[in-house]
């Protein structure tokens, strides 16, 4: 009950930092004209994070969305999974 | 083998377009105007007698032994101040000069202590040499004069002696100190007779010397000698190899007697280095045989028992099982490893090869992740490749240097020394720095700009550079126009031309007057070749990619990629950097930094190594921690790294670390992250190892073995056993079949090989058909990527800001005799210099606290707590406070958070927020630290013997 509890509590940690970085990286594409950032953000993740980072960040975001920053929300559906 | 000795041409060699003819004792020779009577003769192969002068300096004069008579001329000039003239005729040896010259050594000699025999320079001494040329006999003045004979040799410096009554005052070491080195410590007290070398008014230890060895080296006589020489005489043969230091990268003669080293001396054909050093390379390599050294592998089965040393066998078939073990138990995914920048190209590359092909995973990462990863992303994004863009010699080209965020006289000592020199020439200096590094003022030196921006805030001041330079029309528009995409250019020059990017907006972040930072915008656009040099701190920050790229920018704006004298250079802090980086140590990319996606690239791979890789990105080394707490991330071979010192917010390392099943380590010492570690095998040091490493010119260098390595085993073949162990056949019989590997999979690297790197020297890649020889500088005509990218780079405060809880921000650095984690320097006499990290504070935060220079003090932040001793400065602005990282039991990365760049996930080390107070005793986490040492460290007594 408590190993249960203690990786939930993991898991949504390892979800928040995800997000976290997620956010760091639309804040450097935002500058650019919006269809643009939003590819640019999916394209980083898809080229810099693991597979189960990016199948984390889909389970915990993918029906969430509102929990993240508008660009990173509307860059999901481009992330590969 | 013999010891390998290079040429003096008694004066340095010129360089020019004009070359002039002249005939000396009979025989014609052309050398370019300039050169010296004296080094066009030696180019012929005449030794003139010499004693003041030697290639590394400027002509002096002062000796003249180097007489000669020239035709139509009066007396008998010098011929190392006397420049070759065309049409000359020269007479180096004839009875009258013999007489001249024997005359002059009889003077040296009557004041001269003549126990050759016994002397520590016997054999290698330019004075005994000159008497021997010039066949002196006797002595008519005698010895019984006023004389030096028993002057007191200062023995403070832990390296050398000086020993006044050897000395014949000819200044080599104190234009060595200038020249060369740029220290100015030295001087010439009193006159005539009196005149004697001194370090000012104290010993050498206590002097501004720098021990960096270039006076011992210019010192004809024994007078300046390496202790190590003392003690064990002269060598017999040496071998060229690479120091494994810093990311200068330079070339040493490794003189030895038999498998002793006697001593390190700079070798002169190095290019990186053109014969000088530091204090590391030159005289702290103690630690390759401290006692410290484990020697043995080992194994345990929990951290908290103690080591057992076993067979190699059984070490390597205790983690292959492991790692089977946990792959099987966990996925393919939960293990990885993490490569050293350490170590060589060839080490590096089998290690990633293992991973890829042996674990079946692409979970392998390198320490660069936590120093130099965003200047691979800045510049490949910018430029198209993960590189510097210039050779170290560009710099003497230099008319307007930038430095930022790095801290050269103390973390690349030697390619300071040659910026020095270009400085005092007259080049313009500019610092960006949050503290008074030495460059801001020193000897001769003093920079027109010190722009002391806040931590954190390094974007804010290269954007308010770009824009002035916009903005007042300072561009280069041709280059911009040839050289540039076009479309990146006016969506980037919109965004930079906001005022919100001006100076006078960007003040409010950065604390550095707008006007200094207009000045210092003008100075760089329109001052000439301008070169930018940067060191970590650029890239340990959030925003360490994008700053980067803010850099790349002001270069291309200005026109200054693409030239010798211009360029953006990363400072890299070890010495492989950038070939760890090179060899495909990144979890997303193959060597030469090829995406794994790529089909075609994996591919070729794919062929050779006989193996299906993994298409997707592995974790990087944070990625790796978050995952071991996470439960997922079992197993780790790690190689030369110490993740639990160098990482930042070492409790989550080790949290990290203590929830694997399976913690492999390779080094030459148990260090911290050994405490965690299941499996221990013994590295080799660089004195054992056969490879290359690529400095940050990336000038490919030769590291050549001159003892054989103390476990037994070299570290490739340790990889090759680990990997055949798990299943997957890798073997070589010597590095250089691993480079011809890499050299077969790498575009960047396919003309390279050990011949050629014999025959060359050394080669900075690419060096492929189109670039046989190498290539010095990039981008010459064109970009890698085609034309140049400029990206925005808009301002992101860091989220670590200093608040009423930590109302402070600390920033972290290097110092000269420290190297990292002091794993190598610590164990050598360079500890003297630095005993401990000590906390830099300003006096004004300090006397708020009540705090004096001496005071134990806590340093808290969010991640952690230390305490350590305060020295007050104002070399850190009010609000800024800094310490090194060079000792584990400081634990100064139990402070630094998980922060990190938002495109590469290196740590921002450089801005943290914390809390300094007085206080009576050490942190919770380093009294813990201290006993887990005794106990995570344990070795049990009864080994292999009683396993066997
Ligand atoms: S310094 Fe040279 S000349 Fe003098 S005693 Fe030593 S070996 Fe002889
Ligand atoms: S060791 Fe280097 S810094 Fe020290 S006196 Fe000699 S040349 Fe100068
Ligand atoms: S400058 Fe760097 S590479 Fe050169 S000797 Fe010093 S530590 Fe070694
Ligand atoms: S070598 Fe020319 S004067 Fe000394």
């Amino acid at each position: 009950m408590s190993d249960a509890h203690t990786s939930h509590t993991h898991q949504e940690q390892a979800a928040l930092k995800l997000a976290k970085m997620a956010g760091q990286i639309e804040s450097f594409f935002a500058h650019y004209p919006e269809e643009k950032a939003i590819s640019s953000i999916a394209e980083h993740i898809n080229k810099f994070w693991s597979k189960k980072m990016r199948q984390d960040f889909m389970a915990a975001y993918e029906k969430n969305q509102s929990a993240l920053t508008d660009l990173v929300g509307k860059a999901l559906p481009q992330i590969r999974h | 083998m013999s010891l390998i000795k290079e040429i003096d041409y008694g004066t340095p060699i010129r360089i020019s377009e004009t070359m002039v003819t002249l005939t000396i004792d009979g025989q014609s020779v052309t050398v370019p105007k300039g050169t010296s009577v004296m080094a066009a003769a030696m180019s012929l192969g005449t030794k003139i007698p010499k004693l003041c002068a030697t290639d590394s300096l400027e002509p002096f004069g002062s000796c003249r032994l180097c007489l000669v008579e020239i035709e139509g001329r009066r007396g008998t000039p010098a011929s190392c101040t006397t420049p070759a003239e065309a049409g000359m005729v020269v007479h180096t040896q004839n009875d009258r000069l013999a007489t001249l010259r024997k005359g002059v050594m009889e003077l040296y000699i009557s004041d001269h202590p003549l126990d050759c025999l016994t002397c520590s320079a016997n054999g290698d001494c330019e004075l005994q040499d000159m008497a021997g040329a010039v066949g002196l006999r006797e002595v008519r003045y005698g010895y019984d004069g006023h004389n030096h004979l028993h002057d007191v040799k200062d023995t403070s410096n832990p390296y050398f002696t000086y020993d006044p009554s050897k000395c014949i005052v000819c200044n080599r070491c104190v234009r060595a100190c200038e020249e060369v080195q740029g220290t100015f410590a030295l001087t010439i007290t009193g006159r005539g007779f009196e005149s004697r070398v001194k370090p000012g008014p104290t010993d050498f230890f206590g002097s501004e010397c720098v021990s960096c060895g270039a006076c011992v080296q210019a010192c004809p006589t024994a007078t300046l000698m390496e202790n190590s020489v003392i003690a064990m005489g002269q060598a017999e043969h040496s071998k060229i190899t690479t120091c494994a230091y810093c990311g200068v990268g330079c070339s040493f003669k490794a003189e030895m007697q038999g498998d002793r080293l006697v001593r390190m001396v700079p070798y002169k054909d190095g290019k990186a280095n053109e014969g000088h050093s530091c204090v590391k390379g030159r005289f702290a390599w103690g630690y390759a045989t401290h006692s410290d050294r484990k020697t043995k592998p080992m194994i345990r089965k929990s951290i908290t028992d103690p080591w057992q040393e076993v067979t190699w066998e059984e070490a390597i078939g205790y983690a292959a099982s492991e790692f089977k073990r946990i792959q099987a138990k966990y996925g393919y995914e939960s293990v990885g490893a993490i490569t050293s920048s350490r170590c060589t190209n060839e080490e590096v590359f089998v290690v990633q090869k293992l991973v890829r092909a042996g674990f079946g995973n692409n979970n392998v990462d390198t320490c660069a992740r936590v120093c130099h990863s965003p200047t691979g992303y800045g510049l490949s994004t910018a430029f198209g490749t993960s590189a510097g863009t210039q050779d170290f010699k560009s710099v003497v080209k230099a008319d307007v240097i930038l430095v930022i965020g790095a801290n050269p006289t103390d973390g690349h000592p030697v390619f300071a020394s040659r910026m020095k020199k270009r400085l005092r020439e007259g080049a313009k200096l500019i610092v960006a720095d949050p503290r008074r590094i030495d460059l801001v003022k020193s000897a001769h030196i003093k920079a027109d700009y010190h722009l002391p921006l806040r931590p954190g805030t390094n974007v804010a001041l290269i954007n308010a550079l770009s824009h002035v330079i916009v903005t007042e029309g300072l561009l280069d528009e041709n280059y911009v126009r040839e050289r540039c995409d076009l479309q990146d250019f006016e969506i980037w020059a919109r965004f930079i031309a906001d005022p919100k990017n001006s100076p006078e907006e960007t003040e409010q972040f950065t604390g550095v007057p707008a006007a200094d930072v207009r000045a210092a915008a003008r100075l760089y656009a329109t001052g000439g070749n301008g070169a930018i040099y940067y060191g970590l701190g650029v890239t340990e920050h959030s925003q360490g990619s994008t700053m980067v790229m803010g850099m790349a920018n002001l270069a291309m704006l200005t026109g200054n990629i693409g030239r010798d004298g211009v360029g953006v250079n990363p400072l890299r802090g070890q010495n492989n950097v950038q070939g760890s980086c090179d060899m495909g140590s990144f979890p997303h990319e193959l060597s030469g930094y090829r995406h794994i996606s790529d089909d075609a690239t994996r591919n070729i791979f794919e062929s050779l190594w006989g193996v299906k890789l993994d298409d997707e990105p592995g974790l990087r080394i944070p990625n790796m921690l978050d995952a071991a707490v996470g439960g997922n991330f079992k197993g780790i071979y790690v190689q030369g790294e110490d993740i639990a010192q160098s990482d930042p917010n070492v409790q989550h390392v080790t949290a990290g670390l203590a929830a694997m099943e399976c913690v492999v380590i390779q080094d030459l010492f148990l260090n911290e992250t050994a405490k965690y570690g299941h499996v221990f095998l013994p590295g080799a040091s660089f004195l054992e190892k056969d490879g290359t490493f690529t400095n940050a010119e990336r000038r490919i260098n030769r590291v050549r073995q001159v003892m054989a390595p103390l476990s037994g085993k070299h570290e490739w073949q340790i990889t090759c056993e680990l990997a055949q162990a798990l299943g997957y056949e890798m073997s070589y019989t010597h590095p250089s079949e691993i480079m011809d590997e890499i050299a077969r999979l790498t575009p960047t690297f396919s003309g390279v090989s050990y011949q050629r790197l014999d025959e060359l020297g050394s080669i900075q890649w690419p060096c492929n058909e189109k670039a046989p020889q190498g290539t010095p500088l990039m981008h010459i005509d064109r970009f890698v990527r085609g034309k140049g990218k400029f990206m925005i780079t808009d301002y992101v405060p860091t989220e670590e800001r200093a608040g009423p809880r930590f109302p402070l921000l600390l920033t972290t650095g290097r110092i000269l005799s420290q190297y990292n984690v002091g794993a190598q320097t610590r164990r050598t006499e360079n500890s003297r210099w630095h005993q401990e990290d000590v906390l830099e504070i300003h006096p004004f935060d300090a006397e708020s606290r009540g705090i004096k220079t001496g005071d134990l003090v806590s340093v808290a932040s969010r991640a952690g707590d230390i305490s350590l001793h305060a020295e007050i400065t104002d070399r850190v602005q009010p609000g800024v406070v800094y310490t090194t990282f060079h000792h584990a039991v400081t634990g100064a990365n139990v402070i630094t958070t998980d922060n990190s760049d938002w495109a590469t996930n290196c740590p921002e080390y450089k801005v943290t927020a914390v809390e300094v107070r007085r206080t009576n005793h050490y942190s919770q986490w380093q009294e813990r630290n201290n006993e887990e040492d005794k106990i995570m460290r344990r070795i049990a007594t009864d080994h292999v013997e009683a396993a066997e």
